[in-house]
């Protein structure tokens, strides 16, 4: 039977672009999210790639140390707050948690269309902050620099300050549609495990956005009218404001981390055939990881100057964090054994997922020993190991998303071999460019410098190449995906024989009420060998 | 029980299978928005327990500059307040919207009278100079620091003065659908989640009034 695209399409009906603009679908609020947070990682991708080009040579090669200070401050910026924060969320989340649980929307639709918007407005704030010429003070905005700085501190923290609300709103939104929307028989255990990662997701962004928010507040009221609440010449205590932010950025790492294990969940179930492994485990551990970030904050103050105890349980705390990340791991492989596993390129992200981010918490468990974080703080082992959990964790689990729901968002296939190409250059280039940096940080490199020594320069220049190397790969994906939307194969409604809802229930793109009929629970999540309408 | 069909659109979006549904969600998103505004203010709690602890006395000294009979007043004026808006609510779920309409135009008043009292305190203070930071000129407070306690103070208070008029204007928008006849017995959401909303306003003055007004 030839394959076709539904005529009732979320993506044909209503046309015209009011229709998009004033959009209460979750799928076509993803689609926007999905325009807007690729633009964010582009702008946030170029700065990376001049921070690089930059840190080829030992010297200053290519711009002044200020423009340096500033670059290094927008990509931090812009890829955690622009981009890591809503990314899968806002894009993925908001497309497949309704769709997951047989919802024909998330419980506010509107205030679902708003959180795009004010995640519009607050991305001008931060527009306007770089046209005013940038800020210099690093992504974490310690005080006392922050408050003495003269670049624009004001408008980009109350841009991330606004950015906040959108991002409280997406979670409040998925609590809320997870507690009362599911259909009738998707019971807690029947969700799939997607739905629970996003759920553990929203109650941090609920929970720990709030605190930053008054943080910047306070940030901005110091600049504005010098209150002290930071400034130790008046009585106050630059140290509150990293408790402060910290209370909410560790626990936002989890917002970026979280969604991509619950995507990993799904693509390891499915292109292993093969029931997932400890399903409740996986489940209560997404739970446990969102309660432990929340504990875990002072890791990031061992040298600050906070008493030695708080040091000793916030490392013990540190380390209970691996457990239920071991718990995951240790399921998906038990997953994938005796599985007949294929290698579609959802499933290749997912690969680079398991090696790169057991490697970035491993080395986690590092920076959370208290005598070899006196070694390592504020070095590049320090940005290694992030970028080993953000880009390698978040942002790999992220592109396997991407690739395993783009049939089911657009209804075609990519070419699998340039897009599994796209995958493996990515895997390579990422390891050329991060690795050096543990190597670099070990040897006392700091982070964030300018100019280095010259016995430096061979593992920098091996992170560059490897940088501009990775930098094709996400070139070719992007190509890849982007062509499909015009030459690919029409994919039909379950090209992965997955067993989640949207697979099993919903045409490919779905129609705007994304169901015929509500979807009767006859099976789990993950019971392959129930599945019936595999689409290829 | 008879099934009444909606009289407007908004009684039962479609994505919702019946008006209970609809209620308890809408309801249940409220309590999670008024879980982070205590955590946006429990920041402020937070650096108020960290100063307070650090500089007793000047917390002690400071705090006798406030105006205990104004704090006391508008604190009963915020109670009182809070009970109009339970009876607004209470009057609008057995159909008597004329009621409920007067008794959230009272709850309007008398919030309108907390931001006056404020206003005749905050500009007594802005007069002798008891304000944050660098703005600080007053010198009738003993101790190193006295500023710290004004920085507190009026991070704490006006960030709840902000809090009173966006209830404010939530309240306004309810009169107005009210008298609209947007609500009846079946439907009444957007007035009970405005009242938690509001409620939520005066448990923080509940906590700010002792807390600035009564140390020691």
């Amino acid at each position: 039977m030839e394959m076709t695209i539904p005529q009732h399409n979320y993506l044909r009906e209503p046309k015209g672009l009011k229709s998009w603009l004033l959009t209460t679908d979750h799928k076509r609020v993803a689609i926007l999210y999905l325009i807007s947070v690729t633009i964010s990682f582009l702008v946030g991708g170029i700065f990376a790639m001049l921070i690089r080009l930059e840190l080829i040579g030992p010297g200053a090669d290519f711009m002044t140390a200020d423009t340096y200070n500033k670059l290094f401050t927008l990509h931090g910026a812009v890829m955690i707050f622009l981009f890591l924060i809503p990314a899968t969320p806002a894009v993925l989340g908001n497309f497949v948690l309704p769709l997951m649980i047989g919802a024909r929307d998330v419980a506010f639709p509107r205030l679902n269309l708003a959180s795009w918007y004010i995640y519009f407005f607050g991305s001008i704030f931060a527009v306007v902050s770089i046209y005013l010429g940038g800020v210099d003070t690093g992504w974490t905005f310690y005080t006392p620099y922050s408050t003495q700085s003269t670049t624009s501190v004001i408008p980009m923290t109350l841009g991330i300050f606004i950015l906040g609300f959108s991002s409280i709103f997406t979670g409040l939104n998925f609590i809320v549609t997870v507690h009362k929307l599911r259909a009738p028989g998707m019971t807690w255990f029947q969700m799939p495990l997607m739905v629970w990662a996003l759920y553990a997701t929203a109650v941090i962004q609920v929970l720990a956005t709030p605190v930053l928010a008054i943080t910047l507040l306070l940030l901005i009221l110091e600049r504005l009218f010098n209150i002290g609440i930071f400034d130790p010449l008046m009585g106050g205590d630059p140290i509150l404001f990293q408790h402060f932010f910290w209370f909410y950025s560790h626990p936002a790492v989890y917002i970026m981390i979280l969604p991509g294990m619950g995507i990993i969940s799904e693509l390891i179930s499915v292109f292993s055939h093969r029931k997932i492994f400890g399903y409740k485990f996986i489940a209560f551990s997404s739970l446990a990881i969102a309660f432990l970030g929340f504990l875990v904050w002072g890791h990031h103050m061992f040298v600050s100057g906070q008493s030695e105890f708080a040091s000793m349980i916030f490392s013990l705390l540190t380390f209970l964090v691996a457990i239920p990340s071991g718990v995951k791991i240790f399921n998906w492989l038990a997953t994938m054994y005796k599985g007949s596993i294929t290698f579609e390129t959802p499933m290749l992200y997912a690969f680079s997922f398991l090696v790169l981010f057991a490697l970035g918490g491993l080395t986690g468990i590092f920076l959370g020993a208290l005598a070899t974080d006196v070694q390592l703080h504020d070095t590049y082992f320090v940005v290694a190991h992030f970028h080993y959990v953000m880009v390698g964790g978040a942002v790999m689990a992220l592109m396997g998303g991407l690739h395993y729901w783009w049939p089911k968002m657009f209804g075609r296939m990519y070419n699998m071999f340039w897009s599994s190409v796209a995958a493996v250059i990515i895997f390579i280039g990422f390891n050329f460019t991060f690795f050096p940096q543990f190597l670099l940080g070990m040897k006392g490199m700091p982070r964030r410098y300018f100019l280095y020594q010259p016995q430096f320069q061979s593992l920098h220049d091996v992170s560059s190449m490897g940088a501009f190397f990775m930098g094709i790969g996400f070139v070719i994906a992007a190509i890849v995906l982007i062509s499909s939307l015009f030459k690919g194969r029409i994919a039909g409604a379950n090209p992965w024989g997955a067993a989640t809802l949207e697979w099993t229930n919903a045409t490919s793109p779905p129609s705007t009420h994304n169901f015929e009929t509500t979807p009767e629970i006859t099976h789990g999540p993950y019971d392959f060998d129930k599945v019936t309408n595999r689409s290829t | 029980m008879t099934i009444h069909p909606p009289t407007y659109r908004w009684e039962l979006l479609d994505h919702y299978s019946d008006a209970t549904q609809q209620r308890e969600s809408a309801k249940l998103g409220m309590w999670i928005f008024l879980l982070t505004e205590i955590l946006f203010f429990g920041g402020l709690f937070c650096a108020y327990a960290i100063y307070r602890a650090s500089n007793p006395d000047i917390f002690f000294n400071a705090h006798k500059a406030l105006d205990l009979h104004l704090g006391t007043f508008n604190t009963v004026v915020l109670i009182c307040s809070s009970v109009t808006m339970a009876v607004a609510i209470r009057s609008i779920q057995l159909d008597r919207i004329k009621a409920g309409i007067g008794f959230l135009t009272a709850t309007l008043g008398l919030a309108a009278v907390f931001l006056v009292v404020k206003f005749f305190e905050y500009s007594h203070k802005f007069h002798l100079g008891q304000l944050p930071g660098k703005y600080y000129t007053y010198t009738g407070i003993k101790g190193t620091n006295p500023h710290l306690f004004f920085s507190v103070y009026f991070s704490m208070t006006g960030l709840h003065a902000l809090h009173v008029i966006a209830g404010m204007i939530a309240i306004s928008w309810m009169i107005y659908r009210a008298s609209r006849k947007h609500f009846s017995a079946r439907y009444y959401t957007p007035v009970e989640l405005t009242g938690m909303y509001w409620h939520l306003v005066d448990m923080v003055w509940i906590f700010l009034f002792p807390l600035l007004y009564l140390v020691g």
